[in-house]
């Protein structure tokens, strides 16, 4: 009975008699949630035009924000250092789609996913080859980032919010947002969604696929770019935010594979309701629940939509 | 011209289904056999036989456990370090309860429990394939890595939080613990690897192992067949899920003596999957030359620099070795998917027609 209790009416009461500091946990729980949005995003775009589950997409993250920081260290100036890492993020693309993309096409896609985890392995010793293995601090300043924070009274208690996180939604409105506009409304971006839905009949109306491939990684670095300044500017730069890439597993699932508001919505799910399970619920079995609770979300939903809740339904034929 | 078949008819239904038809296999076999049973514990010094000998064969041991998995029955898998650990730690509390039994049953007995908690987490495996089965897998990584730390009755409240081999007895040897000689546990594990092999190769060969074959690379079809998905791709993670038991339990008790919830993170898994890849999916000898490979790399590129007189740091050697390996898998993916044990088999292809190229 008192196990009953505190797990389904002690926490409500929780929230109930301290909303002030619900909210807070609640707008934390957001922001990670757009973050690992932004990861998601970066798989899904490359998904829906290859086919290719990019395993080493959290790690782009990682290399991209880390090259920024470390060529800030070495001296070049903020701006010119976000230019040279978007060049960074194009050469990527364009050796990733020549050496593991082009020699890999029509392998089982199960191939390609153990190719995007050697690159992932790849990009780890890359990164701390170059720029070493310690954690470094964000170049947030230098970047005309904010960084001051709103401190709101409601309830009789205070919610802080940063301004970094509320400049993080915003980005990643914004890029959604042009993400969708380019999809629809441009020609490259028809031309991904026709390679997307058939291989063969985007190559027989004259579409490049390589060209496509390399413009889809290279997007999928910008958004890695943006996803790891971000983050950054909340914690430290290191290799510990691999960690958080692997989260994106489950937003990805949840959301769908193929669907960019499912990668959001997904996203927004895992992160609040990891941020309120182990707040509220993971005290009872110890603590520490982040680290799987949302792999259970992913897999509780799973069970019941094998496609995730945006996905498209794959119907196989023999 | 070395390895000439020309001759050797079958006679019989027994000759034709024996593991090594060819005589020259046979003659191999038996050499490494003795050279691993005899010539290694005779002439190697204890430190060979303990930092290289009995970590190949237990990585090697998972990595047929895994390989089973991904490489027999097709189902890719990224829980393995765990899966491992369930074994470790399955048979530290049965050496708790079962103080005077003999430690060899323990290990054995350990990887039941592993297979049970593998079905557990393969369960979903009928609704779900391919990348979703993946994350299920993390699912199981992150859950069970979690279970290590959080849960004190699982290393018997000791206060560093680590589980440490204590001195138990097998064939009435000290096996475990830090007194157990070195080479009785090399010869153990010798032993345990052998045996378990064995009944791999006759597990793929047969019934069993063609259906998990079907599964792989056609699923719908073998359904169509009459193979049994849910109960056929259970089985697999069983049987995985066994051998990684099995070898996480040896790693802790015959290896390593001690070790930290953190050795079965999701890098032992990473580890164990490139050893599959690298040795070549779907292949029992691949799974031994793949953990070799990958297990003495590190080494060699330690042992490289120093033969042309540069001095790196082991940091920079780790960093390297990292890359190295990263490129390696999607260099094999590419050139030659079957892996280590697809050159094997063209080197004996070589000598068969040697002298003549064709």
């Amino acid at each position: 009975m008192s196990l009953l209790y505190s797990l389904f009416v002690d926490p409500f009461m929780q929230m109930a008699t301290t909303p002030d500091f619900f909210l807070q946990v609640l707008w934390e729980g957001f922001v990670a949630g757009i973050l690992y949005s932004l990861i998601a995003l970066g798989f899904v775009l490359i998904f829906k035009a290859s086919g290719v589950f990019n395993f080493a997409q959290g790690i782009m993250v990682v290399f991209a924000v880390l090259s920024l920081v470390g060529l800030h260290e070495a001296g070049v100036p903020a701006y010119l250092a976000l230019l040279i890492c978007i060049g960074i993020m194009f050469l990527l693309a364009v050796t990733i789609e020549r050496v593991v993309l082009r020699p890999l096409v029509n392998q089982p896609d199960i191939i390609l996913l153990m190719a995007t985890i050697g690159l992932t392995y790849l990009l780890i010793g890359l990164g701390e080859f170059i720029f070493g293995g310690e954690p470094k601090v964000m170049i947030t300043q230098e970047l005309g980032l904010p960084t001051g924070s709103y401190d709101l009274e409601l309830f009789g208690g205070l919610v802080i919010l940063n301004q970094i996180d509320i400049a993080a939604a915003v980005i990643a409105i914004i890029m959604v947002g042009s993400l969708a506009v380019f999809f629809h409304s441009t020609r490259i971006g028809r031309a991904l969604r026709a390679v997307a839905d058939d291989h063969q009949a985007a190559l027989s109306v004259g579409i490049s696929l390589n060209q496509i491939w390399v413009i889809v990684w290279f997007a999928a670095g910008i958004v890695a770019l943006a996803t790891g300044i971000m983050w950054g500017a909340r914690s430290d730069v290191s290799f510990a935010l691999q960690i958080v890439a692997l989260k994106a597993l489950p937003v990805l699932v949840l959301g769908g594979l193929t669907s960019i508001p499912g990668a959001i919505v997904g996203g927004l799910i895992i992160g609040i309701g990891e941020k309120l399970g182990e707040i509220y619920w993971g005290p009872l079995i110890g603590g520490g629940i982040e680290t799987w609770l949302a792999y259970f979300i992913a897999l509780i939903v799973l069970l019941f939509r094998p496609q995730g809740l945006f996905g498209e339904r794959i119907i196989e034929r023999v | 011209m070395f390895y000439r078949e020309a001759g050797q008819f079958k006679t019989s239904y027994a000759a034709d289904q024996s593991i090594f038809p060819i005589l020259q296999d046979r003659i191999g076999i038996a050499i490494i056999l003795a050279v691993a049973f005899i010539g290694i514990p005779l002439f190697a010094t204890n430190f060979f036989i303990s930092t290289i000998m009995i970590p190949f064969l237990i990585l090697a041991l998972a990595t047929i456990g895994l390989n089973l998995l991904t490489g027999y029955a097709g189902q890719l898998s990224l829980g393995t370090g765990a899966f491992m650990g369930v074994g470790a730690y399955a048979c530290y509390k049965l050496t708790t309860f079962f103080p005077d039994a003999d430690i060899i049953l323990l290990v054995l007995a350990s990887g039941f429990v592993s297979a049970a908690i593998g079905v557990l987490f393969g369960l979903p495996s009928l609704r779900i394939k391919g990348f979703y089965l993946v994350v299920t897998t993390l699912a199981a990584q992150f859950f069970l890595e979690w279970c290590f730390i959080r849960i004190p009755w699982l290393y018997n409240y000791n206060p560093s939080g680590a589980i440490e081999a204590p001195a138990r007895r097998g064939l009435n040897i000290v096996l475990t613990g830090p007194g157990a000689n070195a080479t009785a546990r090399y010869l153990v594990v010798l032993t345990i690897v052998v045996v378990m092999t064995w009944i791999a190769s006759n597990l793929v060969r047969g019934r069993i192992g063609r259906s998990w074959m079907m599964v792989r690379d056609m699923d719908i079809a073998a359904e169509l067949m009459g193979v049994k998905l849910f109960q056929t791709k259970l089985l697999a993670f069983a049987v995985s899920s066994f051998y990684c038991g099995v070898a996480g339990a040896a790693m802790v008790f015959f290896w390593l003596g001690a070790t930290e919830p953190t050795a079965f993170s999701i890098n032992l898994s990473f580890q164990i999957l490139f050893m599959v890849i690298i040795g070549g999916l779907g292949s029992l000898v691949g799974s031994f030359l793949g953990a070799a490979f990958i297990w003495i790399l590190p080494a060699f590129l330690r042992a490289i620099p120093s033969v042309f007189g540069i001095a790196i740091g082991a940091e920079t050697v780790e960093h390297l070795s990292f890359i190295v390996i990263g490129a390696l898998i999607i260099a094999f993916l590419i050139v030659e998917p079957h892996g280590l044990a697809r050159l094997w088999q063209v080197g004996k292809q070589k000598l068969r027609v040697w002298p003549f190229p064709y």
